[in-house]
């Protein structure tokens, strides 16, 4: 560990590769992340299911490069089909579980996820796949740091889309509506909003943001039906440690959780790497247990 | 819910019990002029696709076998036949059939399932009994430290998959007029039993050599993204990088080595055929080292399937679904052919002189030599190692069975 600690002390321009790495990476969890809040923050549902939308995201990628078309034509067509997905999945699963207690609902995404896992691995077999998108890489520095171009494309990409995002949020009808069902569900279905129609819309988003990641995924990494859950699990160490409904502190939390993955896996060794986005979740939730208590203090 | 799935759980316990009704009857260790052997082999889940080629591997060679004249036991002639049951890739599944096959079915003489986990589950059971167990496709060297006296394999045990690559890293430093002890080795091993056993043969030889390890990294299971170690490695320029993490970890490394354009001279990783690196990623894998337990290029043969190449025919050939053989096929040949090998110098069917026959098993085949140690794994055989040449896998090591030099130093492409 001190070695490694030492390394980055001599070749200074190593941080700024594991900076890059992570902050690249960061965009693509911010989307999920951002995803995992919308459905949290408006229905109050915790989608366990979150991973393996990505997942199926990243086989629609792999599908395009099976038929000889470059992935990136992959992301409006994961986008639209993800978003007719999340559609089918709400008016069959979730509007059912949606006034019920926090358990059902955990269970019934839970279930979901089993499904999806299961359903990918009978159609694309259990094999690691890639969507190699033949890009070039870049190099800085004397050759000291590498820019995967894929991965700046992908930033570019979730930049744009999470901007769209933003503004149909801000300027739309539905994204008003979203926003006053996400506020008080009872008083938007009084002023007139079909708050059914509000959830279908924003679980079928969610499922289109995350089909669209898991295209970049897919392009960046490699994918297999089972890796959805540590896309789950970093969606909900980024929206915990973040807040509902706050995009640009989601945004920030992902970029900083992908750097502190790599540097983490650097420093410590790659065992550490997962691990260390646990260990931040803990510090963060004690770190709001003593906050939460200091303010009680001043209450009383 | 609830109630769904217990009845689920009743009708599929009904429909199992009904098979095994059907399956079972008069089968005993020896049927008239038939030797019974039993396996319970993943033929759905998660190790589907493996099990079913063990499965081939072992119908090929019985097939063979009764053809050509059986199996001579006493001066008579007996034909081999093999119970299978499907263990669904589960470890507990797997030691409830060999249970099964051994006490309701009354075998006696045992093949094994697929993986290290499968045959750890079902070697147990086979000691108790006291039954003889070949086993074709567990790896993992843990199997061969209980002190099992009924489990023999005839594949190459785990530490030995990249061992030869330190082998070949001190081969060239000494060519170079290096010693072997300045070569500087780094790791990326996952974090699983399997991988850490490929990991442990790795260190003692590079101990053995002196040589430093500078990187030493456990990839979490779950993870698909090893850029951070790859930035070491990088900044440290070792002479040898190493990576087993089965077809996950291949298709990582292979993927990001491109990506980051790491240049060290002998690159070695574990499952290159199976995640299909070459397919997948093109020039950018040439000059990788990918250690094998067969090919079908090596000189091996016997006089019963011929050379490795006839064997890759006739297996073409009775499998036309198969484009290349794989070598998990191969070795489930190479066990049923231990069976026979064994009835036959044994001249009995009693069990302990069996087991006294298997382990004094001392024989060429198309798989290899095949001698077993007094704990079981097979020590005739080495691993080869394949160098990924314009797109081909060519043997390059050890040099006794190399088909082609290997290409030093890689260069990134």
């Amino acid at each position: 560990m001190l070695d490694n600690l030492l390394v980055l002390f001599q070749a200074p321009v190593l941080n700024i590769q594991l900076l890059l790495d992570g902050v690249l990476i960061g965009s693509i969890f911010a989307m999920a992340a951002y995803g995992l809040a919308l459905v949290w923050g408006v229905m109050n549902v915790k989608n366990l299911a979150q991973g393996d939308f990505v997942i199926m995201g990243g086989y629609v990628a792999y599908m395009f490069t099976t038929w000889d078309i470059h992935p990136i034509y992959a992301l409006p067509v994961a986008f639209i089909g993800m978003f007719a997905f999340g559609w089918l999945v709400y008016i069959t699963i979730i509007r059912r579980v949606i006034d019920k207690e926090l358990f059902t609902s955990l269970l019934a995404t839970f279930g979901l996820a089993i499904l999806l896992q299961q359903a990918l691995n009978l159609i694309f077999g259990s094999d690691v796949q890639t969507a190699d998108s033949g890009f070039d890489t870049r190099f800085l520095f004397g050759g000291m740091v590498s820019i995967a171009e894929i991965k700046f494309v992908a930033l570019v990409l979730a930049v744009s889309l999470s901007a769209c995002v933003v503004l149909f949020m801000k300027r739309s009808r539905m994204g008003q509506a979203i926003r006053a069902t996400a506020q008080d569900a009872r008083a938007a279905r009084v002023l007139g909003i079909n708050t059914d129609r509000v959830y279908a819309f924003t679980f079928a988003l969610n499922c289109a943001i995350c089909g669209a990641a898991g295209v970049l995924i897919a392009m960046i990494w490699v994918i297999q039906p089972y890796f959805g859950v540590v896309y789950s699990i970093r969606s909900f160490v980024i929206v915990t440690i973040a807040g509902l409904g706050n995009l640009a502190a989601v945004i920030v939390t992902a970029l900083g959780l992908g750097a502190a993955e790599q540097f983490s896996a650097f420093i410590f060794g790659a065992e550490f790497q997962v691990a260390s986005v646990v260990c931040m979740l803990i510090a963060v939730l004690i770190w709001r247990q003593i906050q939460q208590a200091r303010k009680r203090e001043v209450v009383e | 819910m609830k109630r769904l799935t217990s009845y689920l759980r009743g009708a599929v316990a009904g429909i199992g019990a009904l098979g095994l009704l059907l399956a079972g009857g008069a089968q005993a260790k020896v049927d008239g002029d038939t030797i019974i052997l039993g396996s319970a082999i993943s033929l759905t889940g998660k190790y589907s696709d493996n099990g079913k080629h063990a499965k081939n591997g072992y119908e090929l060679a019985v097939n063979k076998i009764n053809e050509s004249g059986g199996i001579k036991v006493g001066g008579k002639s007996y034909k081999l036949k093999v119970i299978y049951y499907d263990d669904e890739s589960t470890p507990a599944r797997g030691a409830q059939l060999a249970e099964r096959l051994i006490k309701q079915d009354g075998v006696k003489y045992m093949l094994g399932p697929y993986s290290s986990g499968l045959t750890k589950a079902v070697a147990p059971v086979t000691e108790k009994y006291k039954i003889p167990m070949v086993e074709a496709e567990g790896a993992s060297r843990s199997l061969f430290s209980q002190g099992y006296q009924y489990l023999f394999a005839v594949l190459s045990t785990s530490e030995q998959y990249l061992a030869s690559s330190i082998a070949l890293a001190a081969e060239i430093a000494e060519k170079n007029g290096k010693k072997p002890s300045d070569v500087r080795v780094a790791m990326a091993f996952e974090n699983d039993p399997f991988s850490l056993d490929v990991r442990a043969g790795v260190l003692d030889d590079a101990k053995k050599y002196g040589m430093k390890i500078v990187v030493d990294d456990k990839l979490p299971r779950d993870l698909s993204d090893m850029s951070a170690t790859l930035t070491k490695v990088r900044a440290l320029k070792p002479d040898l990088l190493v990576v087993s993490g089965h077809s996950k970890g291949a298709a990582t490394a292979a993927r990001q080595i491109k990506e980051m354009q790491i240049d060290v001279p002998l690159i070695a990783i574990t499952h290159c055929e199976s995640a299909k690196i070459v397919d997948k990623f093109g020039d950018s894998v040439n000059g990788f080292l990918c250690p094998t337990q067969w090919a079908e290029t090596l000189s091996y043969s016997d006089n019963f399937f011929g050379s490795a190449a006839d064997y890759d025919k006739l297996f073409k050939a009775t499998y036309p679904e198969y484009q290349n053989v794989p070598y998990q096929s191969a070795q489930a040949s190479a066990a049923v052919m231990v069976w026979k090998d064994a009835f036959e110098r044994a001249n009995s069917f009693d069990t302990d002189k069996l087991r006294d026959a298997i382990a004094e098993t001392n024989m060429d085949t198309f798989y290899g030599g095949i001698k077993f140690s007094p704990v079981g794994n097979n020590t005739a055989k080495p691993m080869v190692l394949r160098q990924i040449q314009n797109g081909h896998f060519n043997v390059v090591a050890p040099s006794k069975w190399a088909s082609h030099p290997v290409d030093w130093p890689r260069k990134a492409q």
